[in-house]
């Protein structure tokens, strides 16, 4: 294989395996504040139990992003050198912002998070647990920042220096709010928060079927299901916004989701089918005029076909059509799931539905596919430009490296994130297994007491 | 030495790298020590001395190869395609080191501890060789084409002086992480610690004497600028100073002090780098010429002026909370449930 296919093959498993771990981050740090704050609120000791036990899951997840996560920062330069040179100025003020504002906010705090429990009071831990979240989402903003001023440049000028042509920075507001930026991390947020939900709602209907721990099963599923119900939804509003900001921004990508070659207005949906690239056209069910409606609001409306681009500037046209469905068909699945769910739980009969309960299990692996396919659509969508209208990606290669240093890297991570994932999921299982500590229903150390009290003791 | 920004951002990347070497130094240098001692609560001890504080400390070298990528987009790329091989090698190393800290005490499994330690150990060890060996790699020269490309070759970059370099900096950092041990551990361990420590001080020294005759014998250019402006003098001596202090207060047992002592040794020997570097950060062999210096290789001055207004917002909050962080998990440590 040559250096291109190998370097985009490197980066792009690398970065698949890091994004199963930093959205499950963001989502159970939301669900932590929850928890936490629940506590605070009732006083009820299930929450801090429950607080407890998916602290110490969120601890396991958020290992694997950081040792994973600086792999991509360094990837930029090993792979993509020339890229580097083209973008540093602007995409390298987004990572360096990243580092700055929420690496350190996350990963200071998290040592409270974790280890702090008896050594600082519920409201300073409550504190920490926010600006872990906090951090979390801050990470967000800024590799979306980066990511959509790849997919719409903004707030840039191009300039020769030492001969070499680059992007440099005109407006800094412009480059941050670029017109893809706010579309994107809400979908990519909204994303996170259902990893989180899920992956709490998935453990808690195990332990109901197993009728294993079932007040901490019960009171878990009430916070996971209706974060996994309301995040769901907020998705499908952000999904909306998402495909219209593509539409205008990124027409090409859009064509390519839909396999629409002939521009033409009330242009169909199609639910289930495929595309016949040879031929040219969709084969499946479709709805007629409904993407029209979706870009424009507006049945007759006038979408833009793959027949517009030249060949040369068109994304691949099947792998963009099945990771843009298949996305879209898990969003709406897991509304379905999340609101039958959250109905049978409010009904109060949920714990009698087995099949339902199964489902839920298996509802962590929704959003965690989605979220990949997501990615991939957006990333494939955006080729063959590595910078949108910019930069094509074979020209952000490194210019120095070779094919067998990359396939024997290649290799190397392939290796290691395999056994990392294997003992991840060993170790994660077996904390399930475990459940939580009913220790935790007593806390301990100044958590023991409310905060007035200790400041009482004191005085 | 005029101040501009282009000089003010390689006083600040050299600031997050020093950062970074002050405090996962120690945590480097813990985990190159972990295998020393065959004892399960002892180990777990070393471990739970950096768990809190060892990802926060790692973001330094994050945000400082973010901040390199910003401000010298050249110099990041020129470096990390060049020396791939050594940096996948670093990366793995790192991913090692922080996924064994997480996983080794979740299970009780002699094989299984005993696995992660070496994970931990040898990812720590061979993490500051790498880095040890890149750094006098930069100060020995590298071959750079007229393109602005790296010319060399991977084995090329493990020739006599950056390996110097890099034993030097582990040497450095098993230093720094005894004494780091010595101040939060107590009983049998600290006294083990105490006794290892000494060692490597005196491994440091050795390799910090040999070190200096090295670069002044062999690498001329690395002493031009202290050669050329004697009041810089000055620094090599409260190098020299700072180092022969960690012995000095070790033995009176100040230990806050010795490494006080140990995290100054580190900034001046960064000092003495930055002032002989400076304004190359690249230095082409064997054509100068081709040079990456803070101007040829950096970001237009709109940018860094924006991503000064980005740290001076940033950086005063970051070192405040993590002094309240520090100070939080003050004191000897303690294994509870919740420790590594």
């Amino acid at each position: 294989m040559d250096v291109l296919t190998l370097a985009r093959i490197q980066f792009g498993a690398t970065i698949a395996f890091h994004y199963l771990y930093p959205p499950l981050s963001i989502g159970l740090g939301v669900l932590l504040v929850c928890m936490e704050g629940l506590w605070l609120k009732t006083n009820n000791p299930i929450y801090h139990q429950m607080a407890r036990f998916w602290t110490r899951v969120f601890a396991l997840t958020f290992a694997i992003g950081v040792a994973t996560g600086i792999v991509m920062e360094f990837e930029f330069g090993t792979n993509w050198a020339t890229y580097s040179r083209f973008v540093g100025d602007v995409f390298g003020s987004a990572l360096a912002a990243e580092g700055i504002f929420a690496f350190f906010l996350e990963s200071g705090f998290l040592a409270v998070l974790l280890f702090g429990w008896d050594k600082v009071s519920r409201k300073t831990h409550f504190f920490s647990t926010c600006m872990v979240c906090l951090g979390a989402h801050f990470s967000a903003v800024w590799i979306v920042v980066a990511n959509s001023w790849m997919q719409t440049p903004a707030g840039y000028h191009l300039v020769m220096r030492n001969g070499v042509e680059r992007a440099e920075i005109t407006d800094f507001w412009q480059l941050v709010f670029n017109p893809s930026m706010l579309d994107r991390l809400f979908h990519v947020l909204c994303g996170a928060w259902q990893a989180g939900a899920f992956l709490v709602v998935s453990v808690s209907a195990w332990y109901l079927l197993k009728k294993w721990y079932l007040d901490f099963a019960r009171a878990s599923l009430r916070v996971g299901l209706t974060a996994g119900l309301i995040a769901s939804l907020l998705q499908l509003i952000s999904g909306d916004y998402s495909a219209r900001g593509v539409a205008k921004n990124q027409p090409a990508k859009l064509a390519a989701f839909e396999g629409l070659y002939q521009t033409t207005s009330n242009a169909p949906l199609t639910l289930v089918g495929y595309v016949d690239e040879k031929d040219q056209h969709v084969v499946g069910l479709q709805w007629p005029g409904m993407l029209s409606w979706l870009v424009a609001h507006n049945t007759q409306a006038t979408v833009t076909g793959l027949e517009a681009f030249p060949p040369q500037d068109r994304p691949p046209v099947e792998a963009s059509f099945i990771f843009f469905h298949g996305m879209v068909g898990i969003g709406f699945a897991m509304i379905a799931i999340a609101a039958l769910g959250f109905l049978y739980f409010r009904h109060g009969s949920l714990h009698e539905r087995r099949w339902l309960l199964w489902i839920l299990v298996f509802s962590v692996l929704g959003p965690q596919l989605a979220n990949q396919l997501g990615w991939f659509a957006a990333e494939v969508g955006r080729q063959p430009w590595i910078v949108y209208g910019l930069m094509r990606t074979p020209e952000g290669l490194s210019k120095v490296v070779q094919a067998n240093v990359i396939l024997t890297s290649l290799i190397l991570f392939t290796l290691i994130y395999f056994l990392l994932f294997a003992v991840f999921i060993y170790l994660l299982n077996d904390k399930i297994q475990h459940g939580p500590d009913d220790a935790d229903l007593t806390p301990t150390g100044k958590l023991a007491l409310p905060t007035e009290l200790t400041h009482q003791a004191k005085a | 030495m005029n101040l501009d920004l282009n000089t003010v951002w390689f006083i600040l990347v050299g600031v997050l790298f020093t950062g970074y070497a002050m405090l996962d130094g120690f945590d480097l240098g813990i985990g190159a020590l972990h295998l020393c001692t065959k004892d399960d609560t002892e180990r777990r001890t070393l471990i739970n001395a950096i768990g809190p504080v060892w990802d926060g400390n790692e973001v330094w070298l994050v945000t400082g190869g973010g901040a390199l990528f910003a401000a010298f987009p050249n110099v990041y790329a020129t470096i990390f395609s060049g020396f791939y091989l050594a940096f996948v090698l670093l990366l793995v190393c790192l991913i090692f080191r922080a996924v064994a800290i997480e996983f080794r005490s979740k299970q009780p499994m002699r094989w299984w501890r005993q696995m992660w330690d070496i994970g931990f150990s040898v990812g720590s060890l061979v993490s500051g060789l790498l880095m040890g060996v890149a750094l006098g790699n930069i100060a020995w020269g590298v071959p750079v084409g007229p393109d602005g490309e790296f010319a060399g070759t991977f084995l090329g970059l493990l020739t006599p002086y950056p390996l110097l370099v890099g034993i030097t900096t582990v040497a450095l950092f098993m230093m720094h992480g005894a004494i780091y041990g010595v101040l939060k551990t107590e009983g049998a361990l600290h006294d083990k610690l105490r006794v290892w420590a000494m060692r490597c001080i005196i491994f440091f020294v050795i390799c910090a004497v040999t070190l200096t005759m090295a670069t002044l014998l062999y690498v001329p250019h690395m002493a031009e600028r202290v050669h050329n402006n004697p009041w810089l003098f000055s620094v090599a001596l409260a190098n020299m100073l700072a180092i022969a202090n960690i012995p000095r207060e070790f033995h009176h047992k100040r230990d806050w002090l010795a490494f006080l002592s140990s995290c100054a040794a580190m900034i001046t020997l960064m000092m003495l780098f930055g002032l002989n570097m400076y304004p190359y950060l690249v230095y082409s062999l064997p054509d100068p010429a081709n040079s990456l210096t803070i101007y040829n290789a950096s970001s237009s001055p709109k940018t860094l002026g924006i991503m000064l207004v980005i740290a001076g917002i940033g950086v005063p909050l970051v070192i405040a909370y993590t002094v309240c962080i520090y100070w939080i998990f003050r004191g000897k440590v303690k294994l509870d449930r919740m420790s590594y």
